[in-house]
Formats: structure tokens, sequence, C-alpha cells
């Protein structure tokens, strides 16, 4: 088991750290999600091009660097603490899912031209790719250029987002930094990638796993702006930190946070390591970090104060990425159902 | 050998050594005999005072495989999880060979000799006296919730030496002989009506010079060490019972309670994604001392976490099982006892309050709170329990 980050893993953490806060910095943030897009495409391009982040789990004979989900997980801490907008995380789903299948033409359009893509359930396809339906619900529909269907009998169907037959309207959100949108099919032709149950399941997994590690770095994110806070606002003539309710509190987050590293950790070594381990610790992973990274999210906006209340503080897009997240691949029951199937409960 | 066949080999041994049903501190001696025999104590302890010097890597290895077993070592546990450390970091040589070897195979039972009456998380305003004789020192005073002290042949003391000087800075550590005369100890009955803790008393008991840790007046400074070493032990579970003798564990329950019902099921959901949460910490923390970085106060989120998980555990237990849990034959009572024991591990090696103080102050670098007993001779201090 490697629960600890390597020195390769440590140097990943702080480039994509300190790329995100010169590039991407939370005025940028909401730039962004104001903008008609939500999100700026020269970011995305430079993520890609300087880093290579689109590319990082894509194998090297794809054109990407063949990294493992251990190494995902640092990078996707990162963009989850910056609250990055736009379709990094659509993107890595779509990756995810189409590795088991090998598709050349899309995995090195993913790591090379940056493309970006997203996975859509809910419409049905045919066995030549005519797909039709409603997808009620997908993350940066508007943003992906691939929409991937995941149809139950025919497996993947890559869809361009802008084929005749496909409409897309914006959902509101919850969540400024990570829009939604409905998508209609009818009659969208697209290209059929065979697809595998066993591929489709590690899927499922590795999406859950890839999820968590964002909401350690938003859960991370939040507790150490309300750290900062604690140690220099002052009431009744002591910093607030000093007060064992507020002290107490941000010790409970603390525990939370030591926890959910370790968790996400076990949960990415096993992705890359341990795939008998992966869906008992993918579940947990969902489970827990769904819970911790809302709670924590949640009270450090409490911590605030009135500030934290304001529409111009950015507390609120933590509460609200942690509340979007948390349901973002289902109801949590759904996966504390899983996890007592998978423990044979 | 790597860690997995150092697992292998752990389990296998104790498959053919921990005995069922193994009570008593004779049995318990023996017990430690064996492991030491075998290379299983002080596995991470230096060689050359009696350990095994591997990492924190094997010892949790081997902690976590005694999981499924009964060891009868809770006599030991307060030697190797807090007194043997202490002596291992601050010691002598000379006191590291006296007292280091003889602990981890079995010969000497150590306790931990802080709380008193008016003493216990503010541990510093202690008022055990010792005073300087011509070979060494007088004791006089009073202990309390000393843990095996009725089994103990040695403690590790921490008393006043000077009352002029802050609470902090008049404190010395020093290891008594328990069965020296003077020292008298009476076993109190717990809530659980076990009697695992004593109150001792000190009348001019004589500790020779030699039995000093450290420097005169800087026993603080030493006992935040055996602290530091509590916590880790206790998250670490040192010398405890594993799951399989705790009956309101996730692996015990689940065998007892109907998983039919969608509402039971859930619950369990939530004590096993608790537990694994805390393994895994746990296991985190073993490998980062591994690859060089001690966790330090980090180990008093662990033990907080382990208090928790614990008494939801034990709570939980009783409320799935229902009215069985608290009335029952002979045989059962299970639950009953581990709902009753709960408390001590949320009470003992410092409160949950005491915890988030400090993963508050050390771990996250909090502003302190304002004191007012730091500065103050400790003569001029109000402690202890006052009108
Ligand atoms: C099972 C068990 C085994 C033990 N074994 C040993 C042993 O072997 N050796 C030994 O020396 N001691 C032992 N102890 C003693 C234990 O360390 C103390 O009981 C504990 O530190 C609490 O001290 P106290 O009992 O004096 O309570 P107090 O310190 O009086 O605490 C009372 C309440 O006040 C709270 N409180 C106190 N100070 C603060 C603060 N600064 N901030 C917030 N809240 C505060 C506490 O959390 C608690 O809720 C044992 C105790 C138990 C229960």
């Amino acid at each position: 088991m490697k629960l600890v980050l390597s020195q390769e893993q440590q140097d990943l953490r702080g480039s994509v750290r300190s790329f995100l806060a010169s590039v991407s910095p939370m005025s940028g943030v909401r730039e962004a999600m104001e903008s008609a897009d939500g999100y700026d495409r020269s970011v995305y391009d430079r993520l890609n091009g300087e880093l290579g982040l689109a590319g990082l789990i894509v194998p090297e004979e794809y054109g990407g660097a063949g990294a493992g989900h251990a190494d995902l997980a640092v990078a996707l801490e990162e963009t989850g603490a910056a609250l990055l907008p736009g379709p990094f995380l659509a993107t890595v789903f779509a990756t995810i899912a189409l590795l088991p299948e090998r598709d050349k033409e899309l995995l090195t359009a993913v790591a090379g031209g940056g493309l970006t893509a997203t996975v859509v359930s809910g419409p049905s396809a045919g066995p030549d790719g005519v797909v039709s339906g409603i997808a009620p619900q997908v993350i940066n529909g508007l943003d992906a250029e691939v929409l991937l269907v995941r149809d139950g009998r025919h497996g993947l169907v890559a869809v361009d987002a802008d084929a005749g037959g496909v409409t897309r309207e914006a959902l509101g959100t919850l969540d400024p930094t990570r829009r939604q949108a409905r998508i209609t099919f009818d009659r969208a032709s697209g290209r059929v990638i065979a697809g595998s149950a066993a591929g489709e399941a590690r899927s499922r997994d590795l999406i859950a796993v890839a999820l968590a590690a964002e909401q350690l770095g938003v859960l991370r994110a939040s507790l150490d702006a309300i750290l900062a806070y604690s140690r220099i606002r002052v009431a009744f003539g002591r910093y607030i930190g000093s007060y064992q309710a507020v002290k107490h509190k941000l010790a409970d987050m603390h525990c939370k946070l030591e926890q959910a590293e370790s968790i996400v950790r076990h949960a990415a070594w096993a992705a890359d390591e341990s795939p008998g381990e992966l869906p008992e610790a993918a579940a947990l992973a969902q489970i827990y970090l769904g819970r911790a990274c809302f709670e924590v999210a949640r009270d450090h906006l409490l911590l605030f104060g009135g500030i934290g209340y304001t529409w111009e503080h950015d507390a609120h897009l933590y509460y609200k990425r942690a509340k979007a997240d948390e349901v973002l691949l289902g109801p949590p029951r759904a996966a504390r159902a899983r996890l007592a199937d998978l423990l044979e409960l | 050998m790597d860690l997995e066949e150092y697992r292998r080999r752990a389990r296998a041994w104790l498959v053919e050594n921990a005995v069922e049903g193994a009570e008593g501190v004779a049995a318990a001696r023996r017990f430690m005999a064996a492991m030491y025999d075998a290379g299983y104590s002080g596995i991470s302890w230096p060689k050359e005072w009696g350990g095994q010097g591997l990492t924190q890597a094997e010892e949790l290895a081997f902690a976590a495989e005694a999981r499924d077993f009964t060891l009868p070592i809770y006599a030991f546990s307060i030697g190797l999880g807090m007194c043997g450390p202490t002596i291992v970091d601050l010691g002598t040589d000379e006191q590291r060979r006296r007292w280091v070897r003889p602990l981890l195979r079995g010969e000497r039972i150590w306790c931990q000799l802080f709380s008193e009456p008016g003493a216990g998380s503010d541990v510093a305003s202690l008022q055990t006296r010792a005073e300087p004789a011509e070979d060494g020192w007088i004791v006089n005073g009073q202990k309390v919730w000393t843990s095996v002290a009725q089994y103990a042949d040695l403690g590790l003391l921490l008393a006043r030496t000077d009352v002029e000087a802050p609470k902090h800075r008049g404190l010395t550590m020093l290891v008594i002989d328990m069965h020296a005369p003077g020292v008298t100890v009476r076993p109190l009955k717990d809530m659980s009506g076990r009697s695992n803790f004593n109150e001792i008393f000190f009348d001019n008991v004589h500790i020779p010079a030699e039995n000093l840790i450290g420097q005169v007046d800087d026993g603080w400074s030493c006992a935040v060490t055996t602290l530091l070493h509590e916590r880790l032990s206790i998250s670490g579970g040192v010398g405890m019972s594993g799951a399989r003798d705790n009956p309101a564990s996730f692996e015990r329950l689940r065998e007892v309670v109907d998983t039919g019902d969608p509402i039971v099921r859930d619950q369990l959901v939530e004590l096993y994604v608790r537990s694994r949460a805390l393994t895994l910490f746990n296991q985190r923390l073993a490998e980062e001392t591994r690859a060089g970085v001690f966790p330090g106060a980090r180990g008093s989120a662990a033990k907080l976490l382990l208090a928790e998980l614990t008494n939801f555990g034990a709570d939980l237990a009783i409320s799935l099982a229902g009215p069985e849990a608290v009335a029952y034959d002979d045989d059962g009572g299970g639950l009953a006892r581990a709902v009753s024991q709960a408390p001590g591990l949320s009470l003992g090696g410092g409160t949950n309050e005491i915890m988030r103080n400090i993963v508050g102050d050390r771990v996250l670098n909090l502003p302190p709170e304002p004191r007012s007993d730091k500065n103050v001779p400790f003569k001029d201090l109000k402690v202890g329990t006052q009108q």
C-alpha cells in the first residue's frame, strides 16, 4: 500500500498549484464563472499545453504521459482546491471511460489536441451509432466538443457536440463554477466504440476516485482559508482561533482532512496497483469524501461570520462546489447501498 | 523481507502462539517472553537495547495482524506504549541497558504515575513532592487513575522538585521501584466493574539518584515526550485487544444483527466507513514515519478519532441489538461491557477536549488561549478542586 506522495508527485503538486495560482486565481475563477462560456478557454489550453494535464493518464502510445491514477489524484486535488471552472474534470471522466476501450482517435485528440469531452447517460443508441433520447443532466455539456454516450447495450458512442440532432440547453446550477446542460438527441449519429461491462464497472469506480480527489482539494482549501482567517480575526480582544468553540471545530475539521486524504490515497493506490480492492475503496471514497467535504466547507463558511454569507466572499463557492460534488454521481444513498452490497451485508 | 512476507510470518506465528483465553499476569509475562524470543517485542525499537531495529511499518503490520487475536499483554501496555519509548528517547545508555530489555522480555511491568486527584488534564499542576536526599530523592504524595499499577514493578513518576518556580518548570521525572517501602497501591473499581486502575500513596519513598530521567526540573519536557508516545500507542492499539474481541466492531456486529433491514444495513455501512477511515489514517501515519516524518501531535488526532469511533460503535451496537443487549445470561453482556468501557478511551491518555486543544495548538498553530497560570510561582497557584 502506498499512502504518501512520492517526490515526483510532490513536484507535480507543486507545479499544478503554482500554475493555477498564477493563471487561475480566484479573481479569474469569478470572471470565468460570470462569463458567457463559464470558463476561460485559454486557461484550459495552457493547462494542457504547459502541464499536459489532459493527457496525464493517457498512455504514452497515444501521446499522453502514461501516468497513474495516484498522479491524477494529485492534479485533481489542486484543480479542486482552485475551483477551476470548465471541462477539465468532465474530460477526465470521459478519458477514464475511454481507457479500457483504448480508443486511439479520441485519446490522441484529448492528450494532444486539447479536445474536451463529457460522459452522457440516459439516451440509447442503436448498433449503427444513432442516438436518441434525453440526457437530463450533463456536466459541462455545453463546453464539451465530444459527447460520449454510455449506452447499456452498445457500449460507448461518440457523438460530436455540433452534430445534427443534438440540442443542448444550459441549466441553472447551484455551483456557479461548474455548469451543466440538458442534452436532447434526436437521431444524432455517432461512432460506436465497443464497451464491456467490466470496463464500465472499472470506469465507474475510477470516476468516483477522481471526484473524491477533487473533493479532497475543496476540503483542504476550505480548511486552509478559515485557518488563516481564524489567526487574524479578532473578537472580544482575542483571535477567534483562540476560542475553544472555534478551535475545537477546526480540530475536528482537521481530523476529517486526515482521514479524507488517507482514503483518497488508498483508493488511488488501489486503482493503480490493486484492482481487486478498487470497488470497495472507491465506494468508501465517494461516501466519506462527499460528506466530509461538504461538512468542512459548510463549517468553514459559518466560521467566517457575516462576510462568509456574501456573494463577494469565496466561501460560498466552496460550499456550493462541495454540495454539488456530493451528488454529482448520484445520491449518497446509492453509494452507501453499493458499499453494503460489496461488503455482502 | 518485504512487508507482505513479514505480515504472513507474523500471522503464522500468532496462529501458533496466541493462546485463547490466557489471562493474568503470569500468562502476560510468558507471552511477552515468547514474543521477545520470536522477535515480535519492540519491533521498531533500537537493536542495541533489545528491540528488533525494524520500522514503524513492521510494528503496525504486526499490530494489524494481532488485531485478530487475543494477546494477553494488557499489563504491559503502559510500559510498551509510554514508559519504554520514553526511556529509549531520553534515558542514559546505562538506563536503557537496565530497563528496556527486561520490559521487552516480560520481566518488568511498568506504570505511568502522572495524574493526581488535583491534576489530570492539567497534569503540570501536580503536587507530589520529590525532595533531594543524600543519594537521591524522598517522595511524598498521591497519584490516581494509575493503570496496571497493581502489577507494576516500576513506575515512571512525575513529581514536583521546585515549588518556587512556575508550574511547568519545577517538575522532575524519576523511575520509582513500585516494591519500595512506603509505596501503597489500592485498586479502584471503574464503571465497567473492573479494577484496572489504582490510587497510589507515597510515604517517604526513597528513589536513588541514578533513576533520574533527563534533567532536574526539566520533567515537563520529558512528560511531553511520554504523552506523545501515549497518544500514538493508544491510536495504534499497543497492548489493546483487537476487533475480534470487540463485540461492537463492524466484523462482530454484522454477524449478529439483521442485515435484511435497510436501516440496519446503512448504520453498519456508517460504522464500516468510520472504522476504515481511521485504519487508513493510522496506516498513512505509519508510512510517513517510515519515510522519516514523525507524526508528533497528529497522534492526538488519531487518538481522538479512536475515542470517538469506540463510543460511536458501542452506542450503535446496543441500539441495533435492542433490549437483549442490556439484560443477559452469564455468557452474554458483551455489548453492555463495551458500552461501559467506551468512555475510558475518551478520558485516559487525555480527554477529547484536550486532544482538540493539542490539534488546534500544535498541529494547526492556532493562537493560544490566554492563561493565568504560566508564569506564577507554583506555590501561589490555584490548583485541583476548589470551592
Ligand atoms: C481508563 C483510564 C486510565 C488512565 N490511566 C492513567 C495512567 O495510567 N496514568 C496516569 O497518569 N493517568 C491515567 N489516567 C488519567 C487521565 O489521564 C485523566 O483522567 C485525564 O487526563 C483527565 O484528567 P481529570 O480526570 O483530572 O479530569 P479534569 O482535568 O478535571 O477534566 C474535567 C473536564 O474538564 C475538561 N477540561 C480540563 N481542562 C480543559 C481545557 N484546558 N480545555 C477544555 N476542557 C478542559 C476535561 O476535558 C474534562 O471534560 C487514566 C484515566 C482513565 C479514565
